[in-house]
């Protein structure tokens, strides 16, 4: 009997082994860990429950059947994040290089059923060279098996993929189904064809890095969300991130101690408009000192930085927000910060997740390249996101609150639920010099008359007050009293209940 | 007495006098420029007057606008503060024209003061030392050394048109004088085209000691002690105390004497100063006399009991004096440190922008200000606590208020009282912890740091004590590892703190929460230390694995920038921000990331490879937000060291920046006009 327990421990310590002693040192010595190393940083420490320990593949071409190794690339169980329940698989590099194969794969939607039915956050850390080849169409068909868990799985549970190693070809589509995508810098790279393909084919000569590094993703494509400067940090992040988010849309988001007061005045938001209407600012201090704590989590804080998307708690509450932000491109909307606001909204009601949205908006970015790259569209992804959502919401106008994109920014009409301005607000349909030359063409020689009638303009239209009187604006507060406003808000609405009528699914514009 | 007094003048010397002429019963009225829209002097005036455009030349400084000012508001006298039009002649010409009294010196006595020759030379008539020199013409070197011998060695031999070290020699005897004066000359002939020469005693190290003096218009006039202004940076004062460690009592009376005597040489009324450069052996020898309230005034202040500003005002009011030089005593220590709008970090360069955070200590009443009744008030509110070294913060600024690129860098003046100056220094490095200022850059890290510097705390600085021990510049603080300890120590408790309140989450599986561990690996400042924590209901000890403990107590909660944690008792005053794995802690001059790893953390953390950061000497970077008025060079230019590549004007200051190393410019990125923001790529290099 005592055999046949040592041998259990026998087999745990080979397949803990990984690859091997040899394969685990160039993986240190890329400045990765190992996919054992990882799970230790993620989860709270003792809580890691694995999985299929044993499961090796079946294959037996191309002298696999003298390769196997227990786990077959990838560690995958449960844990808790600060005592909270999430499902993870860890891909394992030193292991057939972390290459899926079917096993692999049934390995991973084996949790990932398993999160959905027990409603946890799947939070995937990939370091894999791909397809395992030797397996052909088996292994793209456990990749397809996992792409459609992806698919079933979204809206329902989250799904966090963190890049920790290569994530090339096929692989990439389970990530970029995911709700977030995180990179490591330096050490990860995602790509549809790698650099020895881009030459073939196009002969541009390209670096992996250059191709799909932390660095392209973050501030260029926008596939990623967030990088981090190490394997460490990275993590640390993650479980940070976790604890901004519901377990699944069956629970509610979570709730933690904090210590702010949510009645906190902060006279200092009186004074951060400028006086000239053209001078920016910076919107992440308003968010900042609304914020309990000042504490916030961007997302996509490298790319269309005229929007910035991301959590907040109030009265330790995850709140999501969206805000325009002044300091770059004067908060315009175009296509990307549409996207990228759209997308976070988005996930935010499936969770429900409560939005705050603070508007300094001076409308579309006019151009060609936005005409031609189809703004029409993405910049309906917003109003869309916006209009369909159910939770509550909250909007601050600062300032500008121009045209269609005030519409767009969570207005009263696309049921936002408390609109408040600040009396700094000009909500208008444009800006008075461009307002006043069209409504005046005919007098555009005359200087003064064009400037008492801007003057007119101004004093007539660009403050909060038609908006109010029309109701469109529940009420002008003070910018000091922003934090106890917005708590107050969000707390009158944690009984709200609204639903879109049914239908088999909406038809956004993608 | 006057029922309306205008101050021609902003900031914090505006907010200043405004709060003694409050106490005093008397109505103020400021005047300010269209930046100066929102200032706090604007604020606590009982009436504002708008005086034109930002620039001060064009506001502050325009006299017939401040005329107009007064003659709209029907005040009755003015306080000029310091700078602007505090010793402008015309300016008090015009008020006396006007009949409006001028809280400062008589006209005839600016005038005399304001010329370099004249006032040395009516000092030297006044029986007041001056730096011994040989004014005429020297013939040969033969006559140099002579003169030079009469003087007394060391003996500085200058060129007339001399200027930037050209033409300067120092000789130590009569072979380096004749050597000196034979270099000298040609260097100069050939520098400035002019071969004269002078000499005068070369003052070894030198200290800047000024006299504090106040004179009536009945004839009555009175020292109140020095003030040693040693630490400058670039004639800029940074760090001033009373007394000075280095004058003994006999000094004191010496200096003091000829001060009043120069005062009363020109008929001097109000408050004055008179500055002395004083040699390693004390010999002390006048420099200027500044005729007007100094900006370090309050560390005279707070050692005396007097309340200079109410001074000025009552003489300018007619008043006699209410107290005799036998009255004046010097009581205890103070320091002040000056808060400037400077980047340590990037050469002391000038930062502009929003306060997003300004919290200044609280302001604690002691010592001889507080016992003469003028503390509460002139702190204002009247809300101070009483204790045993004091707090005092002049300051013209409020959070979410503008440093604007017109005016002065400073942006308070921060002054603790101790009775003894160890005591004054502790409650400085305290205050200077607990003040709390974001959005700019700032000097409150290098003022940290210079209350720590051995020299400083001995009290043995000279006026080249910046350049001296700062030659390079001020690159942040290595803390002892004794302090890195505590803070090591402090560090684990407040992260214990901060991990069991994310512990407290919702959604947690009942019976499986997670568990905080007792064992941290802290890394700071390089070190890896490796400590134990035991939490009790008041705190938690912190074990070290030489067996030695420390007991923490703190009040901190997580997310609170400003950490008052009592190590063995003795606080650690820091402030906190969360980053990836710990805390950024500044504290004592030093910002240190500091993280706190379960040994598993620690452990992983090791395999991770340090990371460069990325090179940018290949970069010409803009090191403040400013305009570029001019490019010096063009693409393709060969540059050397030190050439001029481009002209960043920023608070009002044409800053050039030069290039480091030799090379060839491949590509410019800015033209002149841009407005640049920190770490814009200007100029990129081959």
């Amino acid at each position: 009997m005592k055999d046949i327990l040592t041998q259990l421990e026998d087999r745990r310590t080979e397949a803990r082994r990984g690859g091997g002693a040899r394969r685990t040192e160039a993986q240190h010595a890329k400045g990765k860990l190992t996919a054992r190393e990882r799970l230790d940083l993620l989860l709270d420490e003792g809580s890691f429950e694995e999985f299929d320990t044993f499961v090796a593949h079946r294959a037996t071409d191309f002298g696999m059947d003298e390769q196997k190794y227990p786990g077959d690339g990838v560690v995958t169980g449960w844990g808790t994040i600060n005592g909270r329940q999430v499902y993870v698989f860890s891909q394992d590099f030193t292991v057939l290089g972390g290459s899926l194969s079917e096993t692999h794969a049934q390995k991973i939607c084996k949790i990932m059923d398993m999160a959905m039915q027990n409603g946890a956050p799947v939070i995937g850390l990939n370091d894999s060279g791909g397809a395992r080849i030797q397996e052909g169409v088996a292994s793209l068909a456990g990749y397809a098996e996992v792409f459609q868990r992806n698919v079933l799985a979204s809206g329902v549970i989250p799904q966090i993929s963190v890049i920790m190693g290569p994530c090339a070809g096929g692989a990439v589509y389970s990530p970029a189904m995911t709700d977030f995508i995180l990179m490591v810098k330096d050490t990860s790279y995602m790509f549809v064809t790698g650099p020895d393909v881009v030459k073939t084919v196009t002969n541009e000569v390209v670096t992996a890095e250059e191709l799909g590094g932390a660095s392209t993703h973050t501030r260029k494509s926008s596939v990623a969300d967030g990088a981090f400067e190490n394997d460490v940090e990275a993590l640390i992040e993650v479980r940070r991130l976790v604890d901004y988010l519901p377990l699944s849309n069956r629970s509610k988001p979570p709730v933690r101690p904090f210590f702010d007061d949510p009645g906190r005045i902060d006279d200092s938001l009186d004074t951060v408009i400028p006086e000239n209407p053209n001078m920016p600012y910076d919107m992440k201090e308003v968010i900042g000192k609304i914020a309990d704590e000042g504490d916030f989590y961007e997302i996509q804080a490298e790319f269309a930085k005229n929007i910035l998307t991301g959590f907040i708690r109030l009265e330790g509450r995850t709140v999501g927000v969206v805000a325009n932000q002044p300091m770059v491109l004067a908060g315009v909307l175009d296509i990307d910060s549409s996207r990228k606001a759209a997308r976070f909204v988005r996930f935010c009601d499936a969770f429900e997740i409560p939005i705050l949205t603070l508007v300094d908006v001076p409308g579309f970015l006019p151009g060609t390249g936005q005409e031609h790259g189809g703004v029409i569209k993405h910049g309906a992804k917003l109003l869309f996101a916006y209009g369909e959502a159910t939770v509550p919401k909250v909007t601050v106008i600062t300032r500008k609150a121009y045209g269609g994109a005030y519409d767009v920014m969570s207005s009263k009409h696309l049921r936002g639920d408390l609109n408040y301005a600040w009396p700094t607000a000009e909500i208008a349909v444009m800006g008075a010099k461009g307002a006043v030359e069209i409504l005046y063409r005919s007098e555009l020689g005359d200087r003064d008359k064009i400037a008492a009638r801007t003057a007119e303009y101004d004093t007539n239209f660009a403050n909060p007050f038609k908006a109010a009187e029309r109701g469109f604006i529940d009420e002008v507060i003070m910018p000091h009293s922003t934090r106890r406003r917005v708590c107050r808000a969000f707390a009158s609405l944690r009984g709200k209940v609204l639903a879109n009528p049914w239908k088999k699914h909406d038809n956004i514009p993608l | 007495m006057f029922d309306k007094i205008l101050i021609a003048n902003r900031g914090e010397i505006a907010c200043r006098v405004i709060k003694t002429a409050r106490r005093m019963g008397i109505a103020t009225v400021a005047v300010y420029s269209d930046a100066d829209r929102n200032a706090l002097h604007v604020r606590m005036a009982d009436e504002a007057i708008h005086i034109g455009p930002a620039q001060a030349n064009q506001s502050y400084i325009v006299i017939d606008k401040v005329m107009q000012a007064i003659r709209d508001s029907g005040a009755e006298a003015v306080h000029p503060g310091y700078g602007f039009l505090s010793e402008n002649p015309k300016f008090a010409a015009a008020l006396a024209e006007a009949g409006v009294a001028f809280i400062g010196p008589p006209q005839a006595a600016i005038e005399a003061m304001g010329d370099k020759i004249t006032s040395k030379k009516l000092a030297d008539e006044a029986g007041v030392s001056t730096v011994p020199g040989h004014m005429g013409l020297i013939e040969d070197a033969d006559e140099a050394a002579k003169i030079a011998s009469e003087i007394g060695y060391p003996v500085m031999i200058k060129a007339s048109a001399g200027g930037g070290g050209k033409g300067m020699r120092i000789a130590w005897d009569d072979a380096e004088a004749r050597e000196g004066f034979q270099s000298s000359k040609n260097e100069a002939a050939n520098s400035f085209g002019d071969d004269r020469i002078f000499i005068e005693k070369f003052v070894t190290q030198p200290r800047h000691i000024e006299i504090q003096v106040l004179a009536d218009t009945h004839g009555n006039c009175i020292y109140l002690g020095e003030r040693e202004c040693s630490i400058q940076r670039r004639n800029q004062k940074v760090i001033e105390e009373a007394p000075s460690p280095f004058l003994d009592e006999d000094t004191r009376r010496a200096m003091g004497e000829q001060a009043v005597a120069l005062a009363q040489a020109v008929n001097y009324t109000s408050a004055g100063t008179v500055e002395f450069i004083v040699d390693g052996d004390r010999n002390f020898y006048f420099l200027e006399m500044n005729t007007r309230l100094q900006v370090e005034h309050p560390v005279t202040e707070l050692i005396t009991g007097v309340d200079l500003v109410e001074e000025m005002i009552r003489v300018a009011a007619g008043e006699k004096l209410r107290l005799t030089q036998g009255d004046v005593r010097l009581t205890g220590w103070a320091m002040e440190s000056r808060l400037y709008a400077e980047d340590p970090y990037r050469g002391f360069l000038p930062s502009i922008g929003r306060l997003t955070r300004y919290r200044p200590p609280q302001e604690v009443a002691a010592g001889p200000m507080h016992d003469a009744g003028k503390w509460l008030p002139v702190v204002g509110g009247g809300d101070a606590p009483v204790g045993e070294t004091a707090t005092r913060n002049d300051t013209g600024v409020f959070e979410g208020g503008e440093i604007s690129m017109y005016y002065d860098p400073m942006i308070a003046k921060l002054c603790t009282w101790g009775p003894d100056r160890d005591a004054a220094i502790e409650a400085m490095r305290l205050a200077l912890d607990r003040f709390e200022l974001e959005g700019i850059g700032h000097n409150l890290p290098f003022l940290s740091a210079v209350m720590d510097h051995p020299t400083f705390v001995a009290g043995e600085m000279t006026t080249a004590f910046i350049a001296e021990e700062y030659p390079d510049g001020f690159a942040g603080v290595d803390l002892s590892d004794a302090h890195i300890d505590r803070i090591a120590a402090a560090a684990a408790a407040m992260n214990r703190v901060a991990e069991i309140r994310r512990t407290r989450i919702s959604g947690r599986m009942d019976n499986h929460e997670r568990r905080i561990g007792t064992d941290w690996v802290v890394f700071v400042q390089g070190r890896e230390i490796r400590v134990i924590t035991d939490a009790d209901r008041e705190g938690a000890t912190v074990r070290f694995e030489d067996g030695s403990e420390m007991r923490v107590t703190s009040d901190w909660r997580p997310g609170q920038p400003l950490a008052i944690v009592h190590v063995d008792r003795v606080p650690v005053v820091m402030k906190v921000a969360r980053i990836t794995g710990g805390f950024r802690i500044r504290t004592r001059g030093a910002d240190l990331p500091v993280k706190i790893f379960s040994p598993r953390q620690a452990e992983l953390a090791r395999l991770m490879p340090e990371k460069e950061d990325a090179d940018t000497s290949r970069l010409l970077l803009c090191p403040m937000p400013g305009l570029v008025v001019k490019l010096h060079v063009e693409e393709g230019a060969e540059v050397q060291d030190g050439q001029p590549l481009c002209t960043i004007e920023a608070m009002k200051m044409e800053n050039i920046l030069r290039a480091e190393k030799k090379g060839v410019v491949s590509k410019i990125n800015a033209s002149e006009g841009d407005s640049l923001a920190v770490d814009e790529i200007i100029m990129e290099f081959e």
